[in-house]
């Protein structure tokens, strides 16, 4: 299987502080990938370098074999690298319908098409992923309205509308209720075999990810730590040690 | 529901038309509520439905007033020579001259409106919040002062254009229907583009700008039509202004930001801001409020003007719809659903 998203030797600094040094790792395309790493230590830093939200000091990003680092964040979004935020980003006013469909992707979009009027095929796809997510009842509330956890699940089901090829996910499982995460893991790997979207997920919740991913970075300090399936990294004393401050 | 509309719009259609024959003292004054519709209207397309609140709207009101008699003037005479006269020189317009070049005159104010919107969008639609408000202002009104240092234009004496070649009363219904065509061009235009998803990627950018990025929108591209749109009537309109005053200058009738320039930003909040009826509600009663204050309470008229302003920025921010759709959502849409339809998962 060939890397969807290849990071070499990426580095950035803010200031004096350095937030990824020499960081490199391959997301495999059609699989799930986790990143894991104590607070600070340079996962969110990462995710925005590869969606293109900041310039990178140093090293190469690849996506589907181009060179994106140099790219805004609009032309990686268009060539299907998508991602959520940690804080969830939704349109507040607009309802969850309208949300869906200005998520619509815009890829092969032309100027015209702008000026068109959202088809009965748009609707049925809205109304279907909003199901998938477990949001249909509410898809006429003001999405400001929900709660963070439905917001956030909205947020997942509008970059699944997007259709993208692969989707940089920032903590999905964040304030999100327990007895919800479960079903929330089921719609993450579904999408990931259903759909056949790469996903590529920042997480803290271990039991998540160690169920989810099948292959997991762990960053500590900026730097990459450790690489390897769960089990390894579950087993990795530097992680743990990572994970305990002993690092 | 649906007939229902159809009557409300045939209504209000037919009101439009017979409203100058019915009320002919007021010709001039509903001449100039359809100006009002047509600023707050379009300002309510960069302002309400994008999130770009600009206070320069009011330099395509006036750029469109001094290109629509330009471009009346030069096709007949030297612009030069006509304006250096200030109306002394005997300068005769055939009724042809006159329509022909005031519909050119118009037609060629919206067009360079929108040029205008796309070139200064692109220096200021980086902007954000109060600065892109600020930044609109000072190029409103920095093109005044330089307008009114432009001999070549006339001055700051403005420019005299010919007088409408019928009688007084038809002259004043002939310039109602201008205004009145334009403005129920704007609204069923406007109207239209909301549901389209052209519309859809402009109120993303209202409710979020980083997260319409980071969904593959093309932003910047998007600002800069909408400005460009709106541009395109609000110049049209200032064009009909020109012909319709006869007399204007530079700085209290074509860019005139404290008055006409506020106004339409006053209005659309009174209305309702990003709404499809608010900016035409708002001014509607910001109008009637105006003229009113202006007849029985003249003196206090700009005190009453200020504490409206003041009322409706601190206390009424969401103006007429928005108290509507807070009271009564179930007008709005906003609901929710009893059931599931289609299939269960």
């Amino acid at each position: 299987m060939t890397a969807i998203i290849e990071v070499r030797r990426v580095s950035k600094s803010f200031g004096g502080v350095v937030a990824n040094k020499d960081v490199s790792l391959a997301v495999k395309s059609g699989t799930i990938t986790g990143l894991i790493g104590p607070n600070g230590s340079g996962k969110t830093t990462l995710f925005n370098s590869i969606v293109g939200y900041h310039p990178i000091d140093d090293g190469s990003i690849r996506f589907e074999g181009e060179e994106i680092s140099s790219f805004p964040v609009q032309q990686i979004a268009r060539r299907g690298l998508l991602r959520t935020f940690q804080q969830t980003r939704i349109y507040g006013a607009m309802n969850g319908v309208e949300n869906m469909l200005i998520s619509l992707p815009h890829r092969k979009m032309k100027i015209w098409d702008a000026l068109k009027t959202f088809t009965k095929e748009d609707y049925e796809r809205a109304d279907h992923l909003l199901e998938f997510v477990g949001l249909y009842e509410k898809r006429m509330l003001k999405s400001g309205d929900l709660s963070f956890g439905q917001q956030k699940l909205l947020e997942f089901a509008m970059a699944l509308m997007n259709e993208p090829t692969c989707l940089l996910l920032d903590e999905p499982t964040a304030g999100i209720n327990p007895t919800l995460i479960n079903g929330l893991i089921d719609r993450l790997k579904r999408a990931n075999s259903e759909f056949g979207i790469t996903l590529f997920v920042i997480e803290h919740n271990m039991r998540v990810i160690m169920n989810m991913a099948e292959s997991i970075y762990c960053l500590a300090h900026g730097q990459m730590l450790a690489h390897g399936t769960p089990d390894e990294i579950q087993n990795d004393q530097r992680v743990i040690d990572a994970y305990l401050g002993a690092h | 529901m649906a007939r229902n509309k159809t009557i409300l719009y045939s209504l209000i259609l037919a009101f439009s038309i017979v409203a100058p024959f019915v009320f002919p003292n007021f010709g001039t004054q509903l001449a100039t509520l359809w100006l009002m519709i047509i600023v707050a209207l379009t300002w309510d397309m960069t302002g309400g439905q994008m999130g770009y609140n600009s206070l320069g709207n009011i330099f395509f009101y006036g750029t469109g007033m001094y290109v629509a008699a330009v471009i009346a003037i030069g096709l007949v005479y030297d612009v030069g020579d006509y304006t250096n006269a200030a109306g002394g020189g005997i300068y005769k317009f055939t009724d042809l001259e006159y329509f022909g070049g005031m519909a050119l005159g118009i037609l060629g104010a919206g067009l360079f409106c929108s040029v205008c919107a796309i070139v200064i969008g692109s220096l200021t639609f980086g902007l954000r919040g109060p600065y892109f408000a600020i930044g609109t202002l000072g190029v409103a009104i920095a093109t005044g002062e330089l307008v009114s240092n432009w001999d070549w234009v006339g001055g700051g004496q403005g420019i005299a254009l010919p007088v409408y070649p019928g009688d007084l009363d038809t002259g004043k219904i002939y310039f109602y229907f201008l205004f009145a065509a334009i403005g129920i061009s704007v609204f069923i235009f406007v109207k239209w583009l909301y549901g389209t998803r052209f519309g859809a990627a402009i109120n993303a950018i209202r409710d979020d700008e980083e997260k319409a990025d980071a969904m593959g929108i093309h932003t910047l591209r998007y600002k800069l039509y909408t400005w460009a749109m709106a541009a395109f009537f609000v110049g049209m309109a200032g064009g009909v202004s020109a012909f319709q005053l006869i007399h204007f200058e530079p700085l209290e009738s074509a860019y005139q930001t404290i008055n006409l320039g506020i106004f339409m930003v006053v209005c659309v909040l009174l209305g309702g801001k990003g709404t499809l009826w608010g900016p035409v509600v708002g001014a509607i009663l910001f109008h009637l409020f105006k003229e009113v204050t202006w007849n029985y309470l003249l003196g206090w008229q700009w005190v009453a003007l200020g504490a409206l302003i003041v009322v409706t920025v601190v206390y009424f921010q969401d103006g007429v719809m928005g108290w509507l759709m807070h009271k009564r959502p179930q007008w709005f849409g906003i609901r929710i659903e009893e059931k599931i339809a289609g299939e269960a998962e």
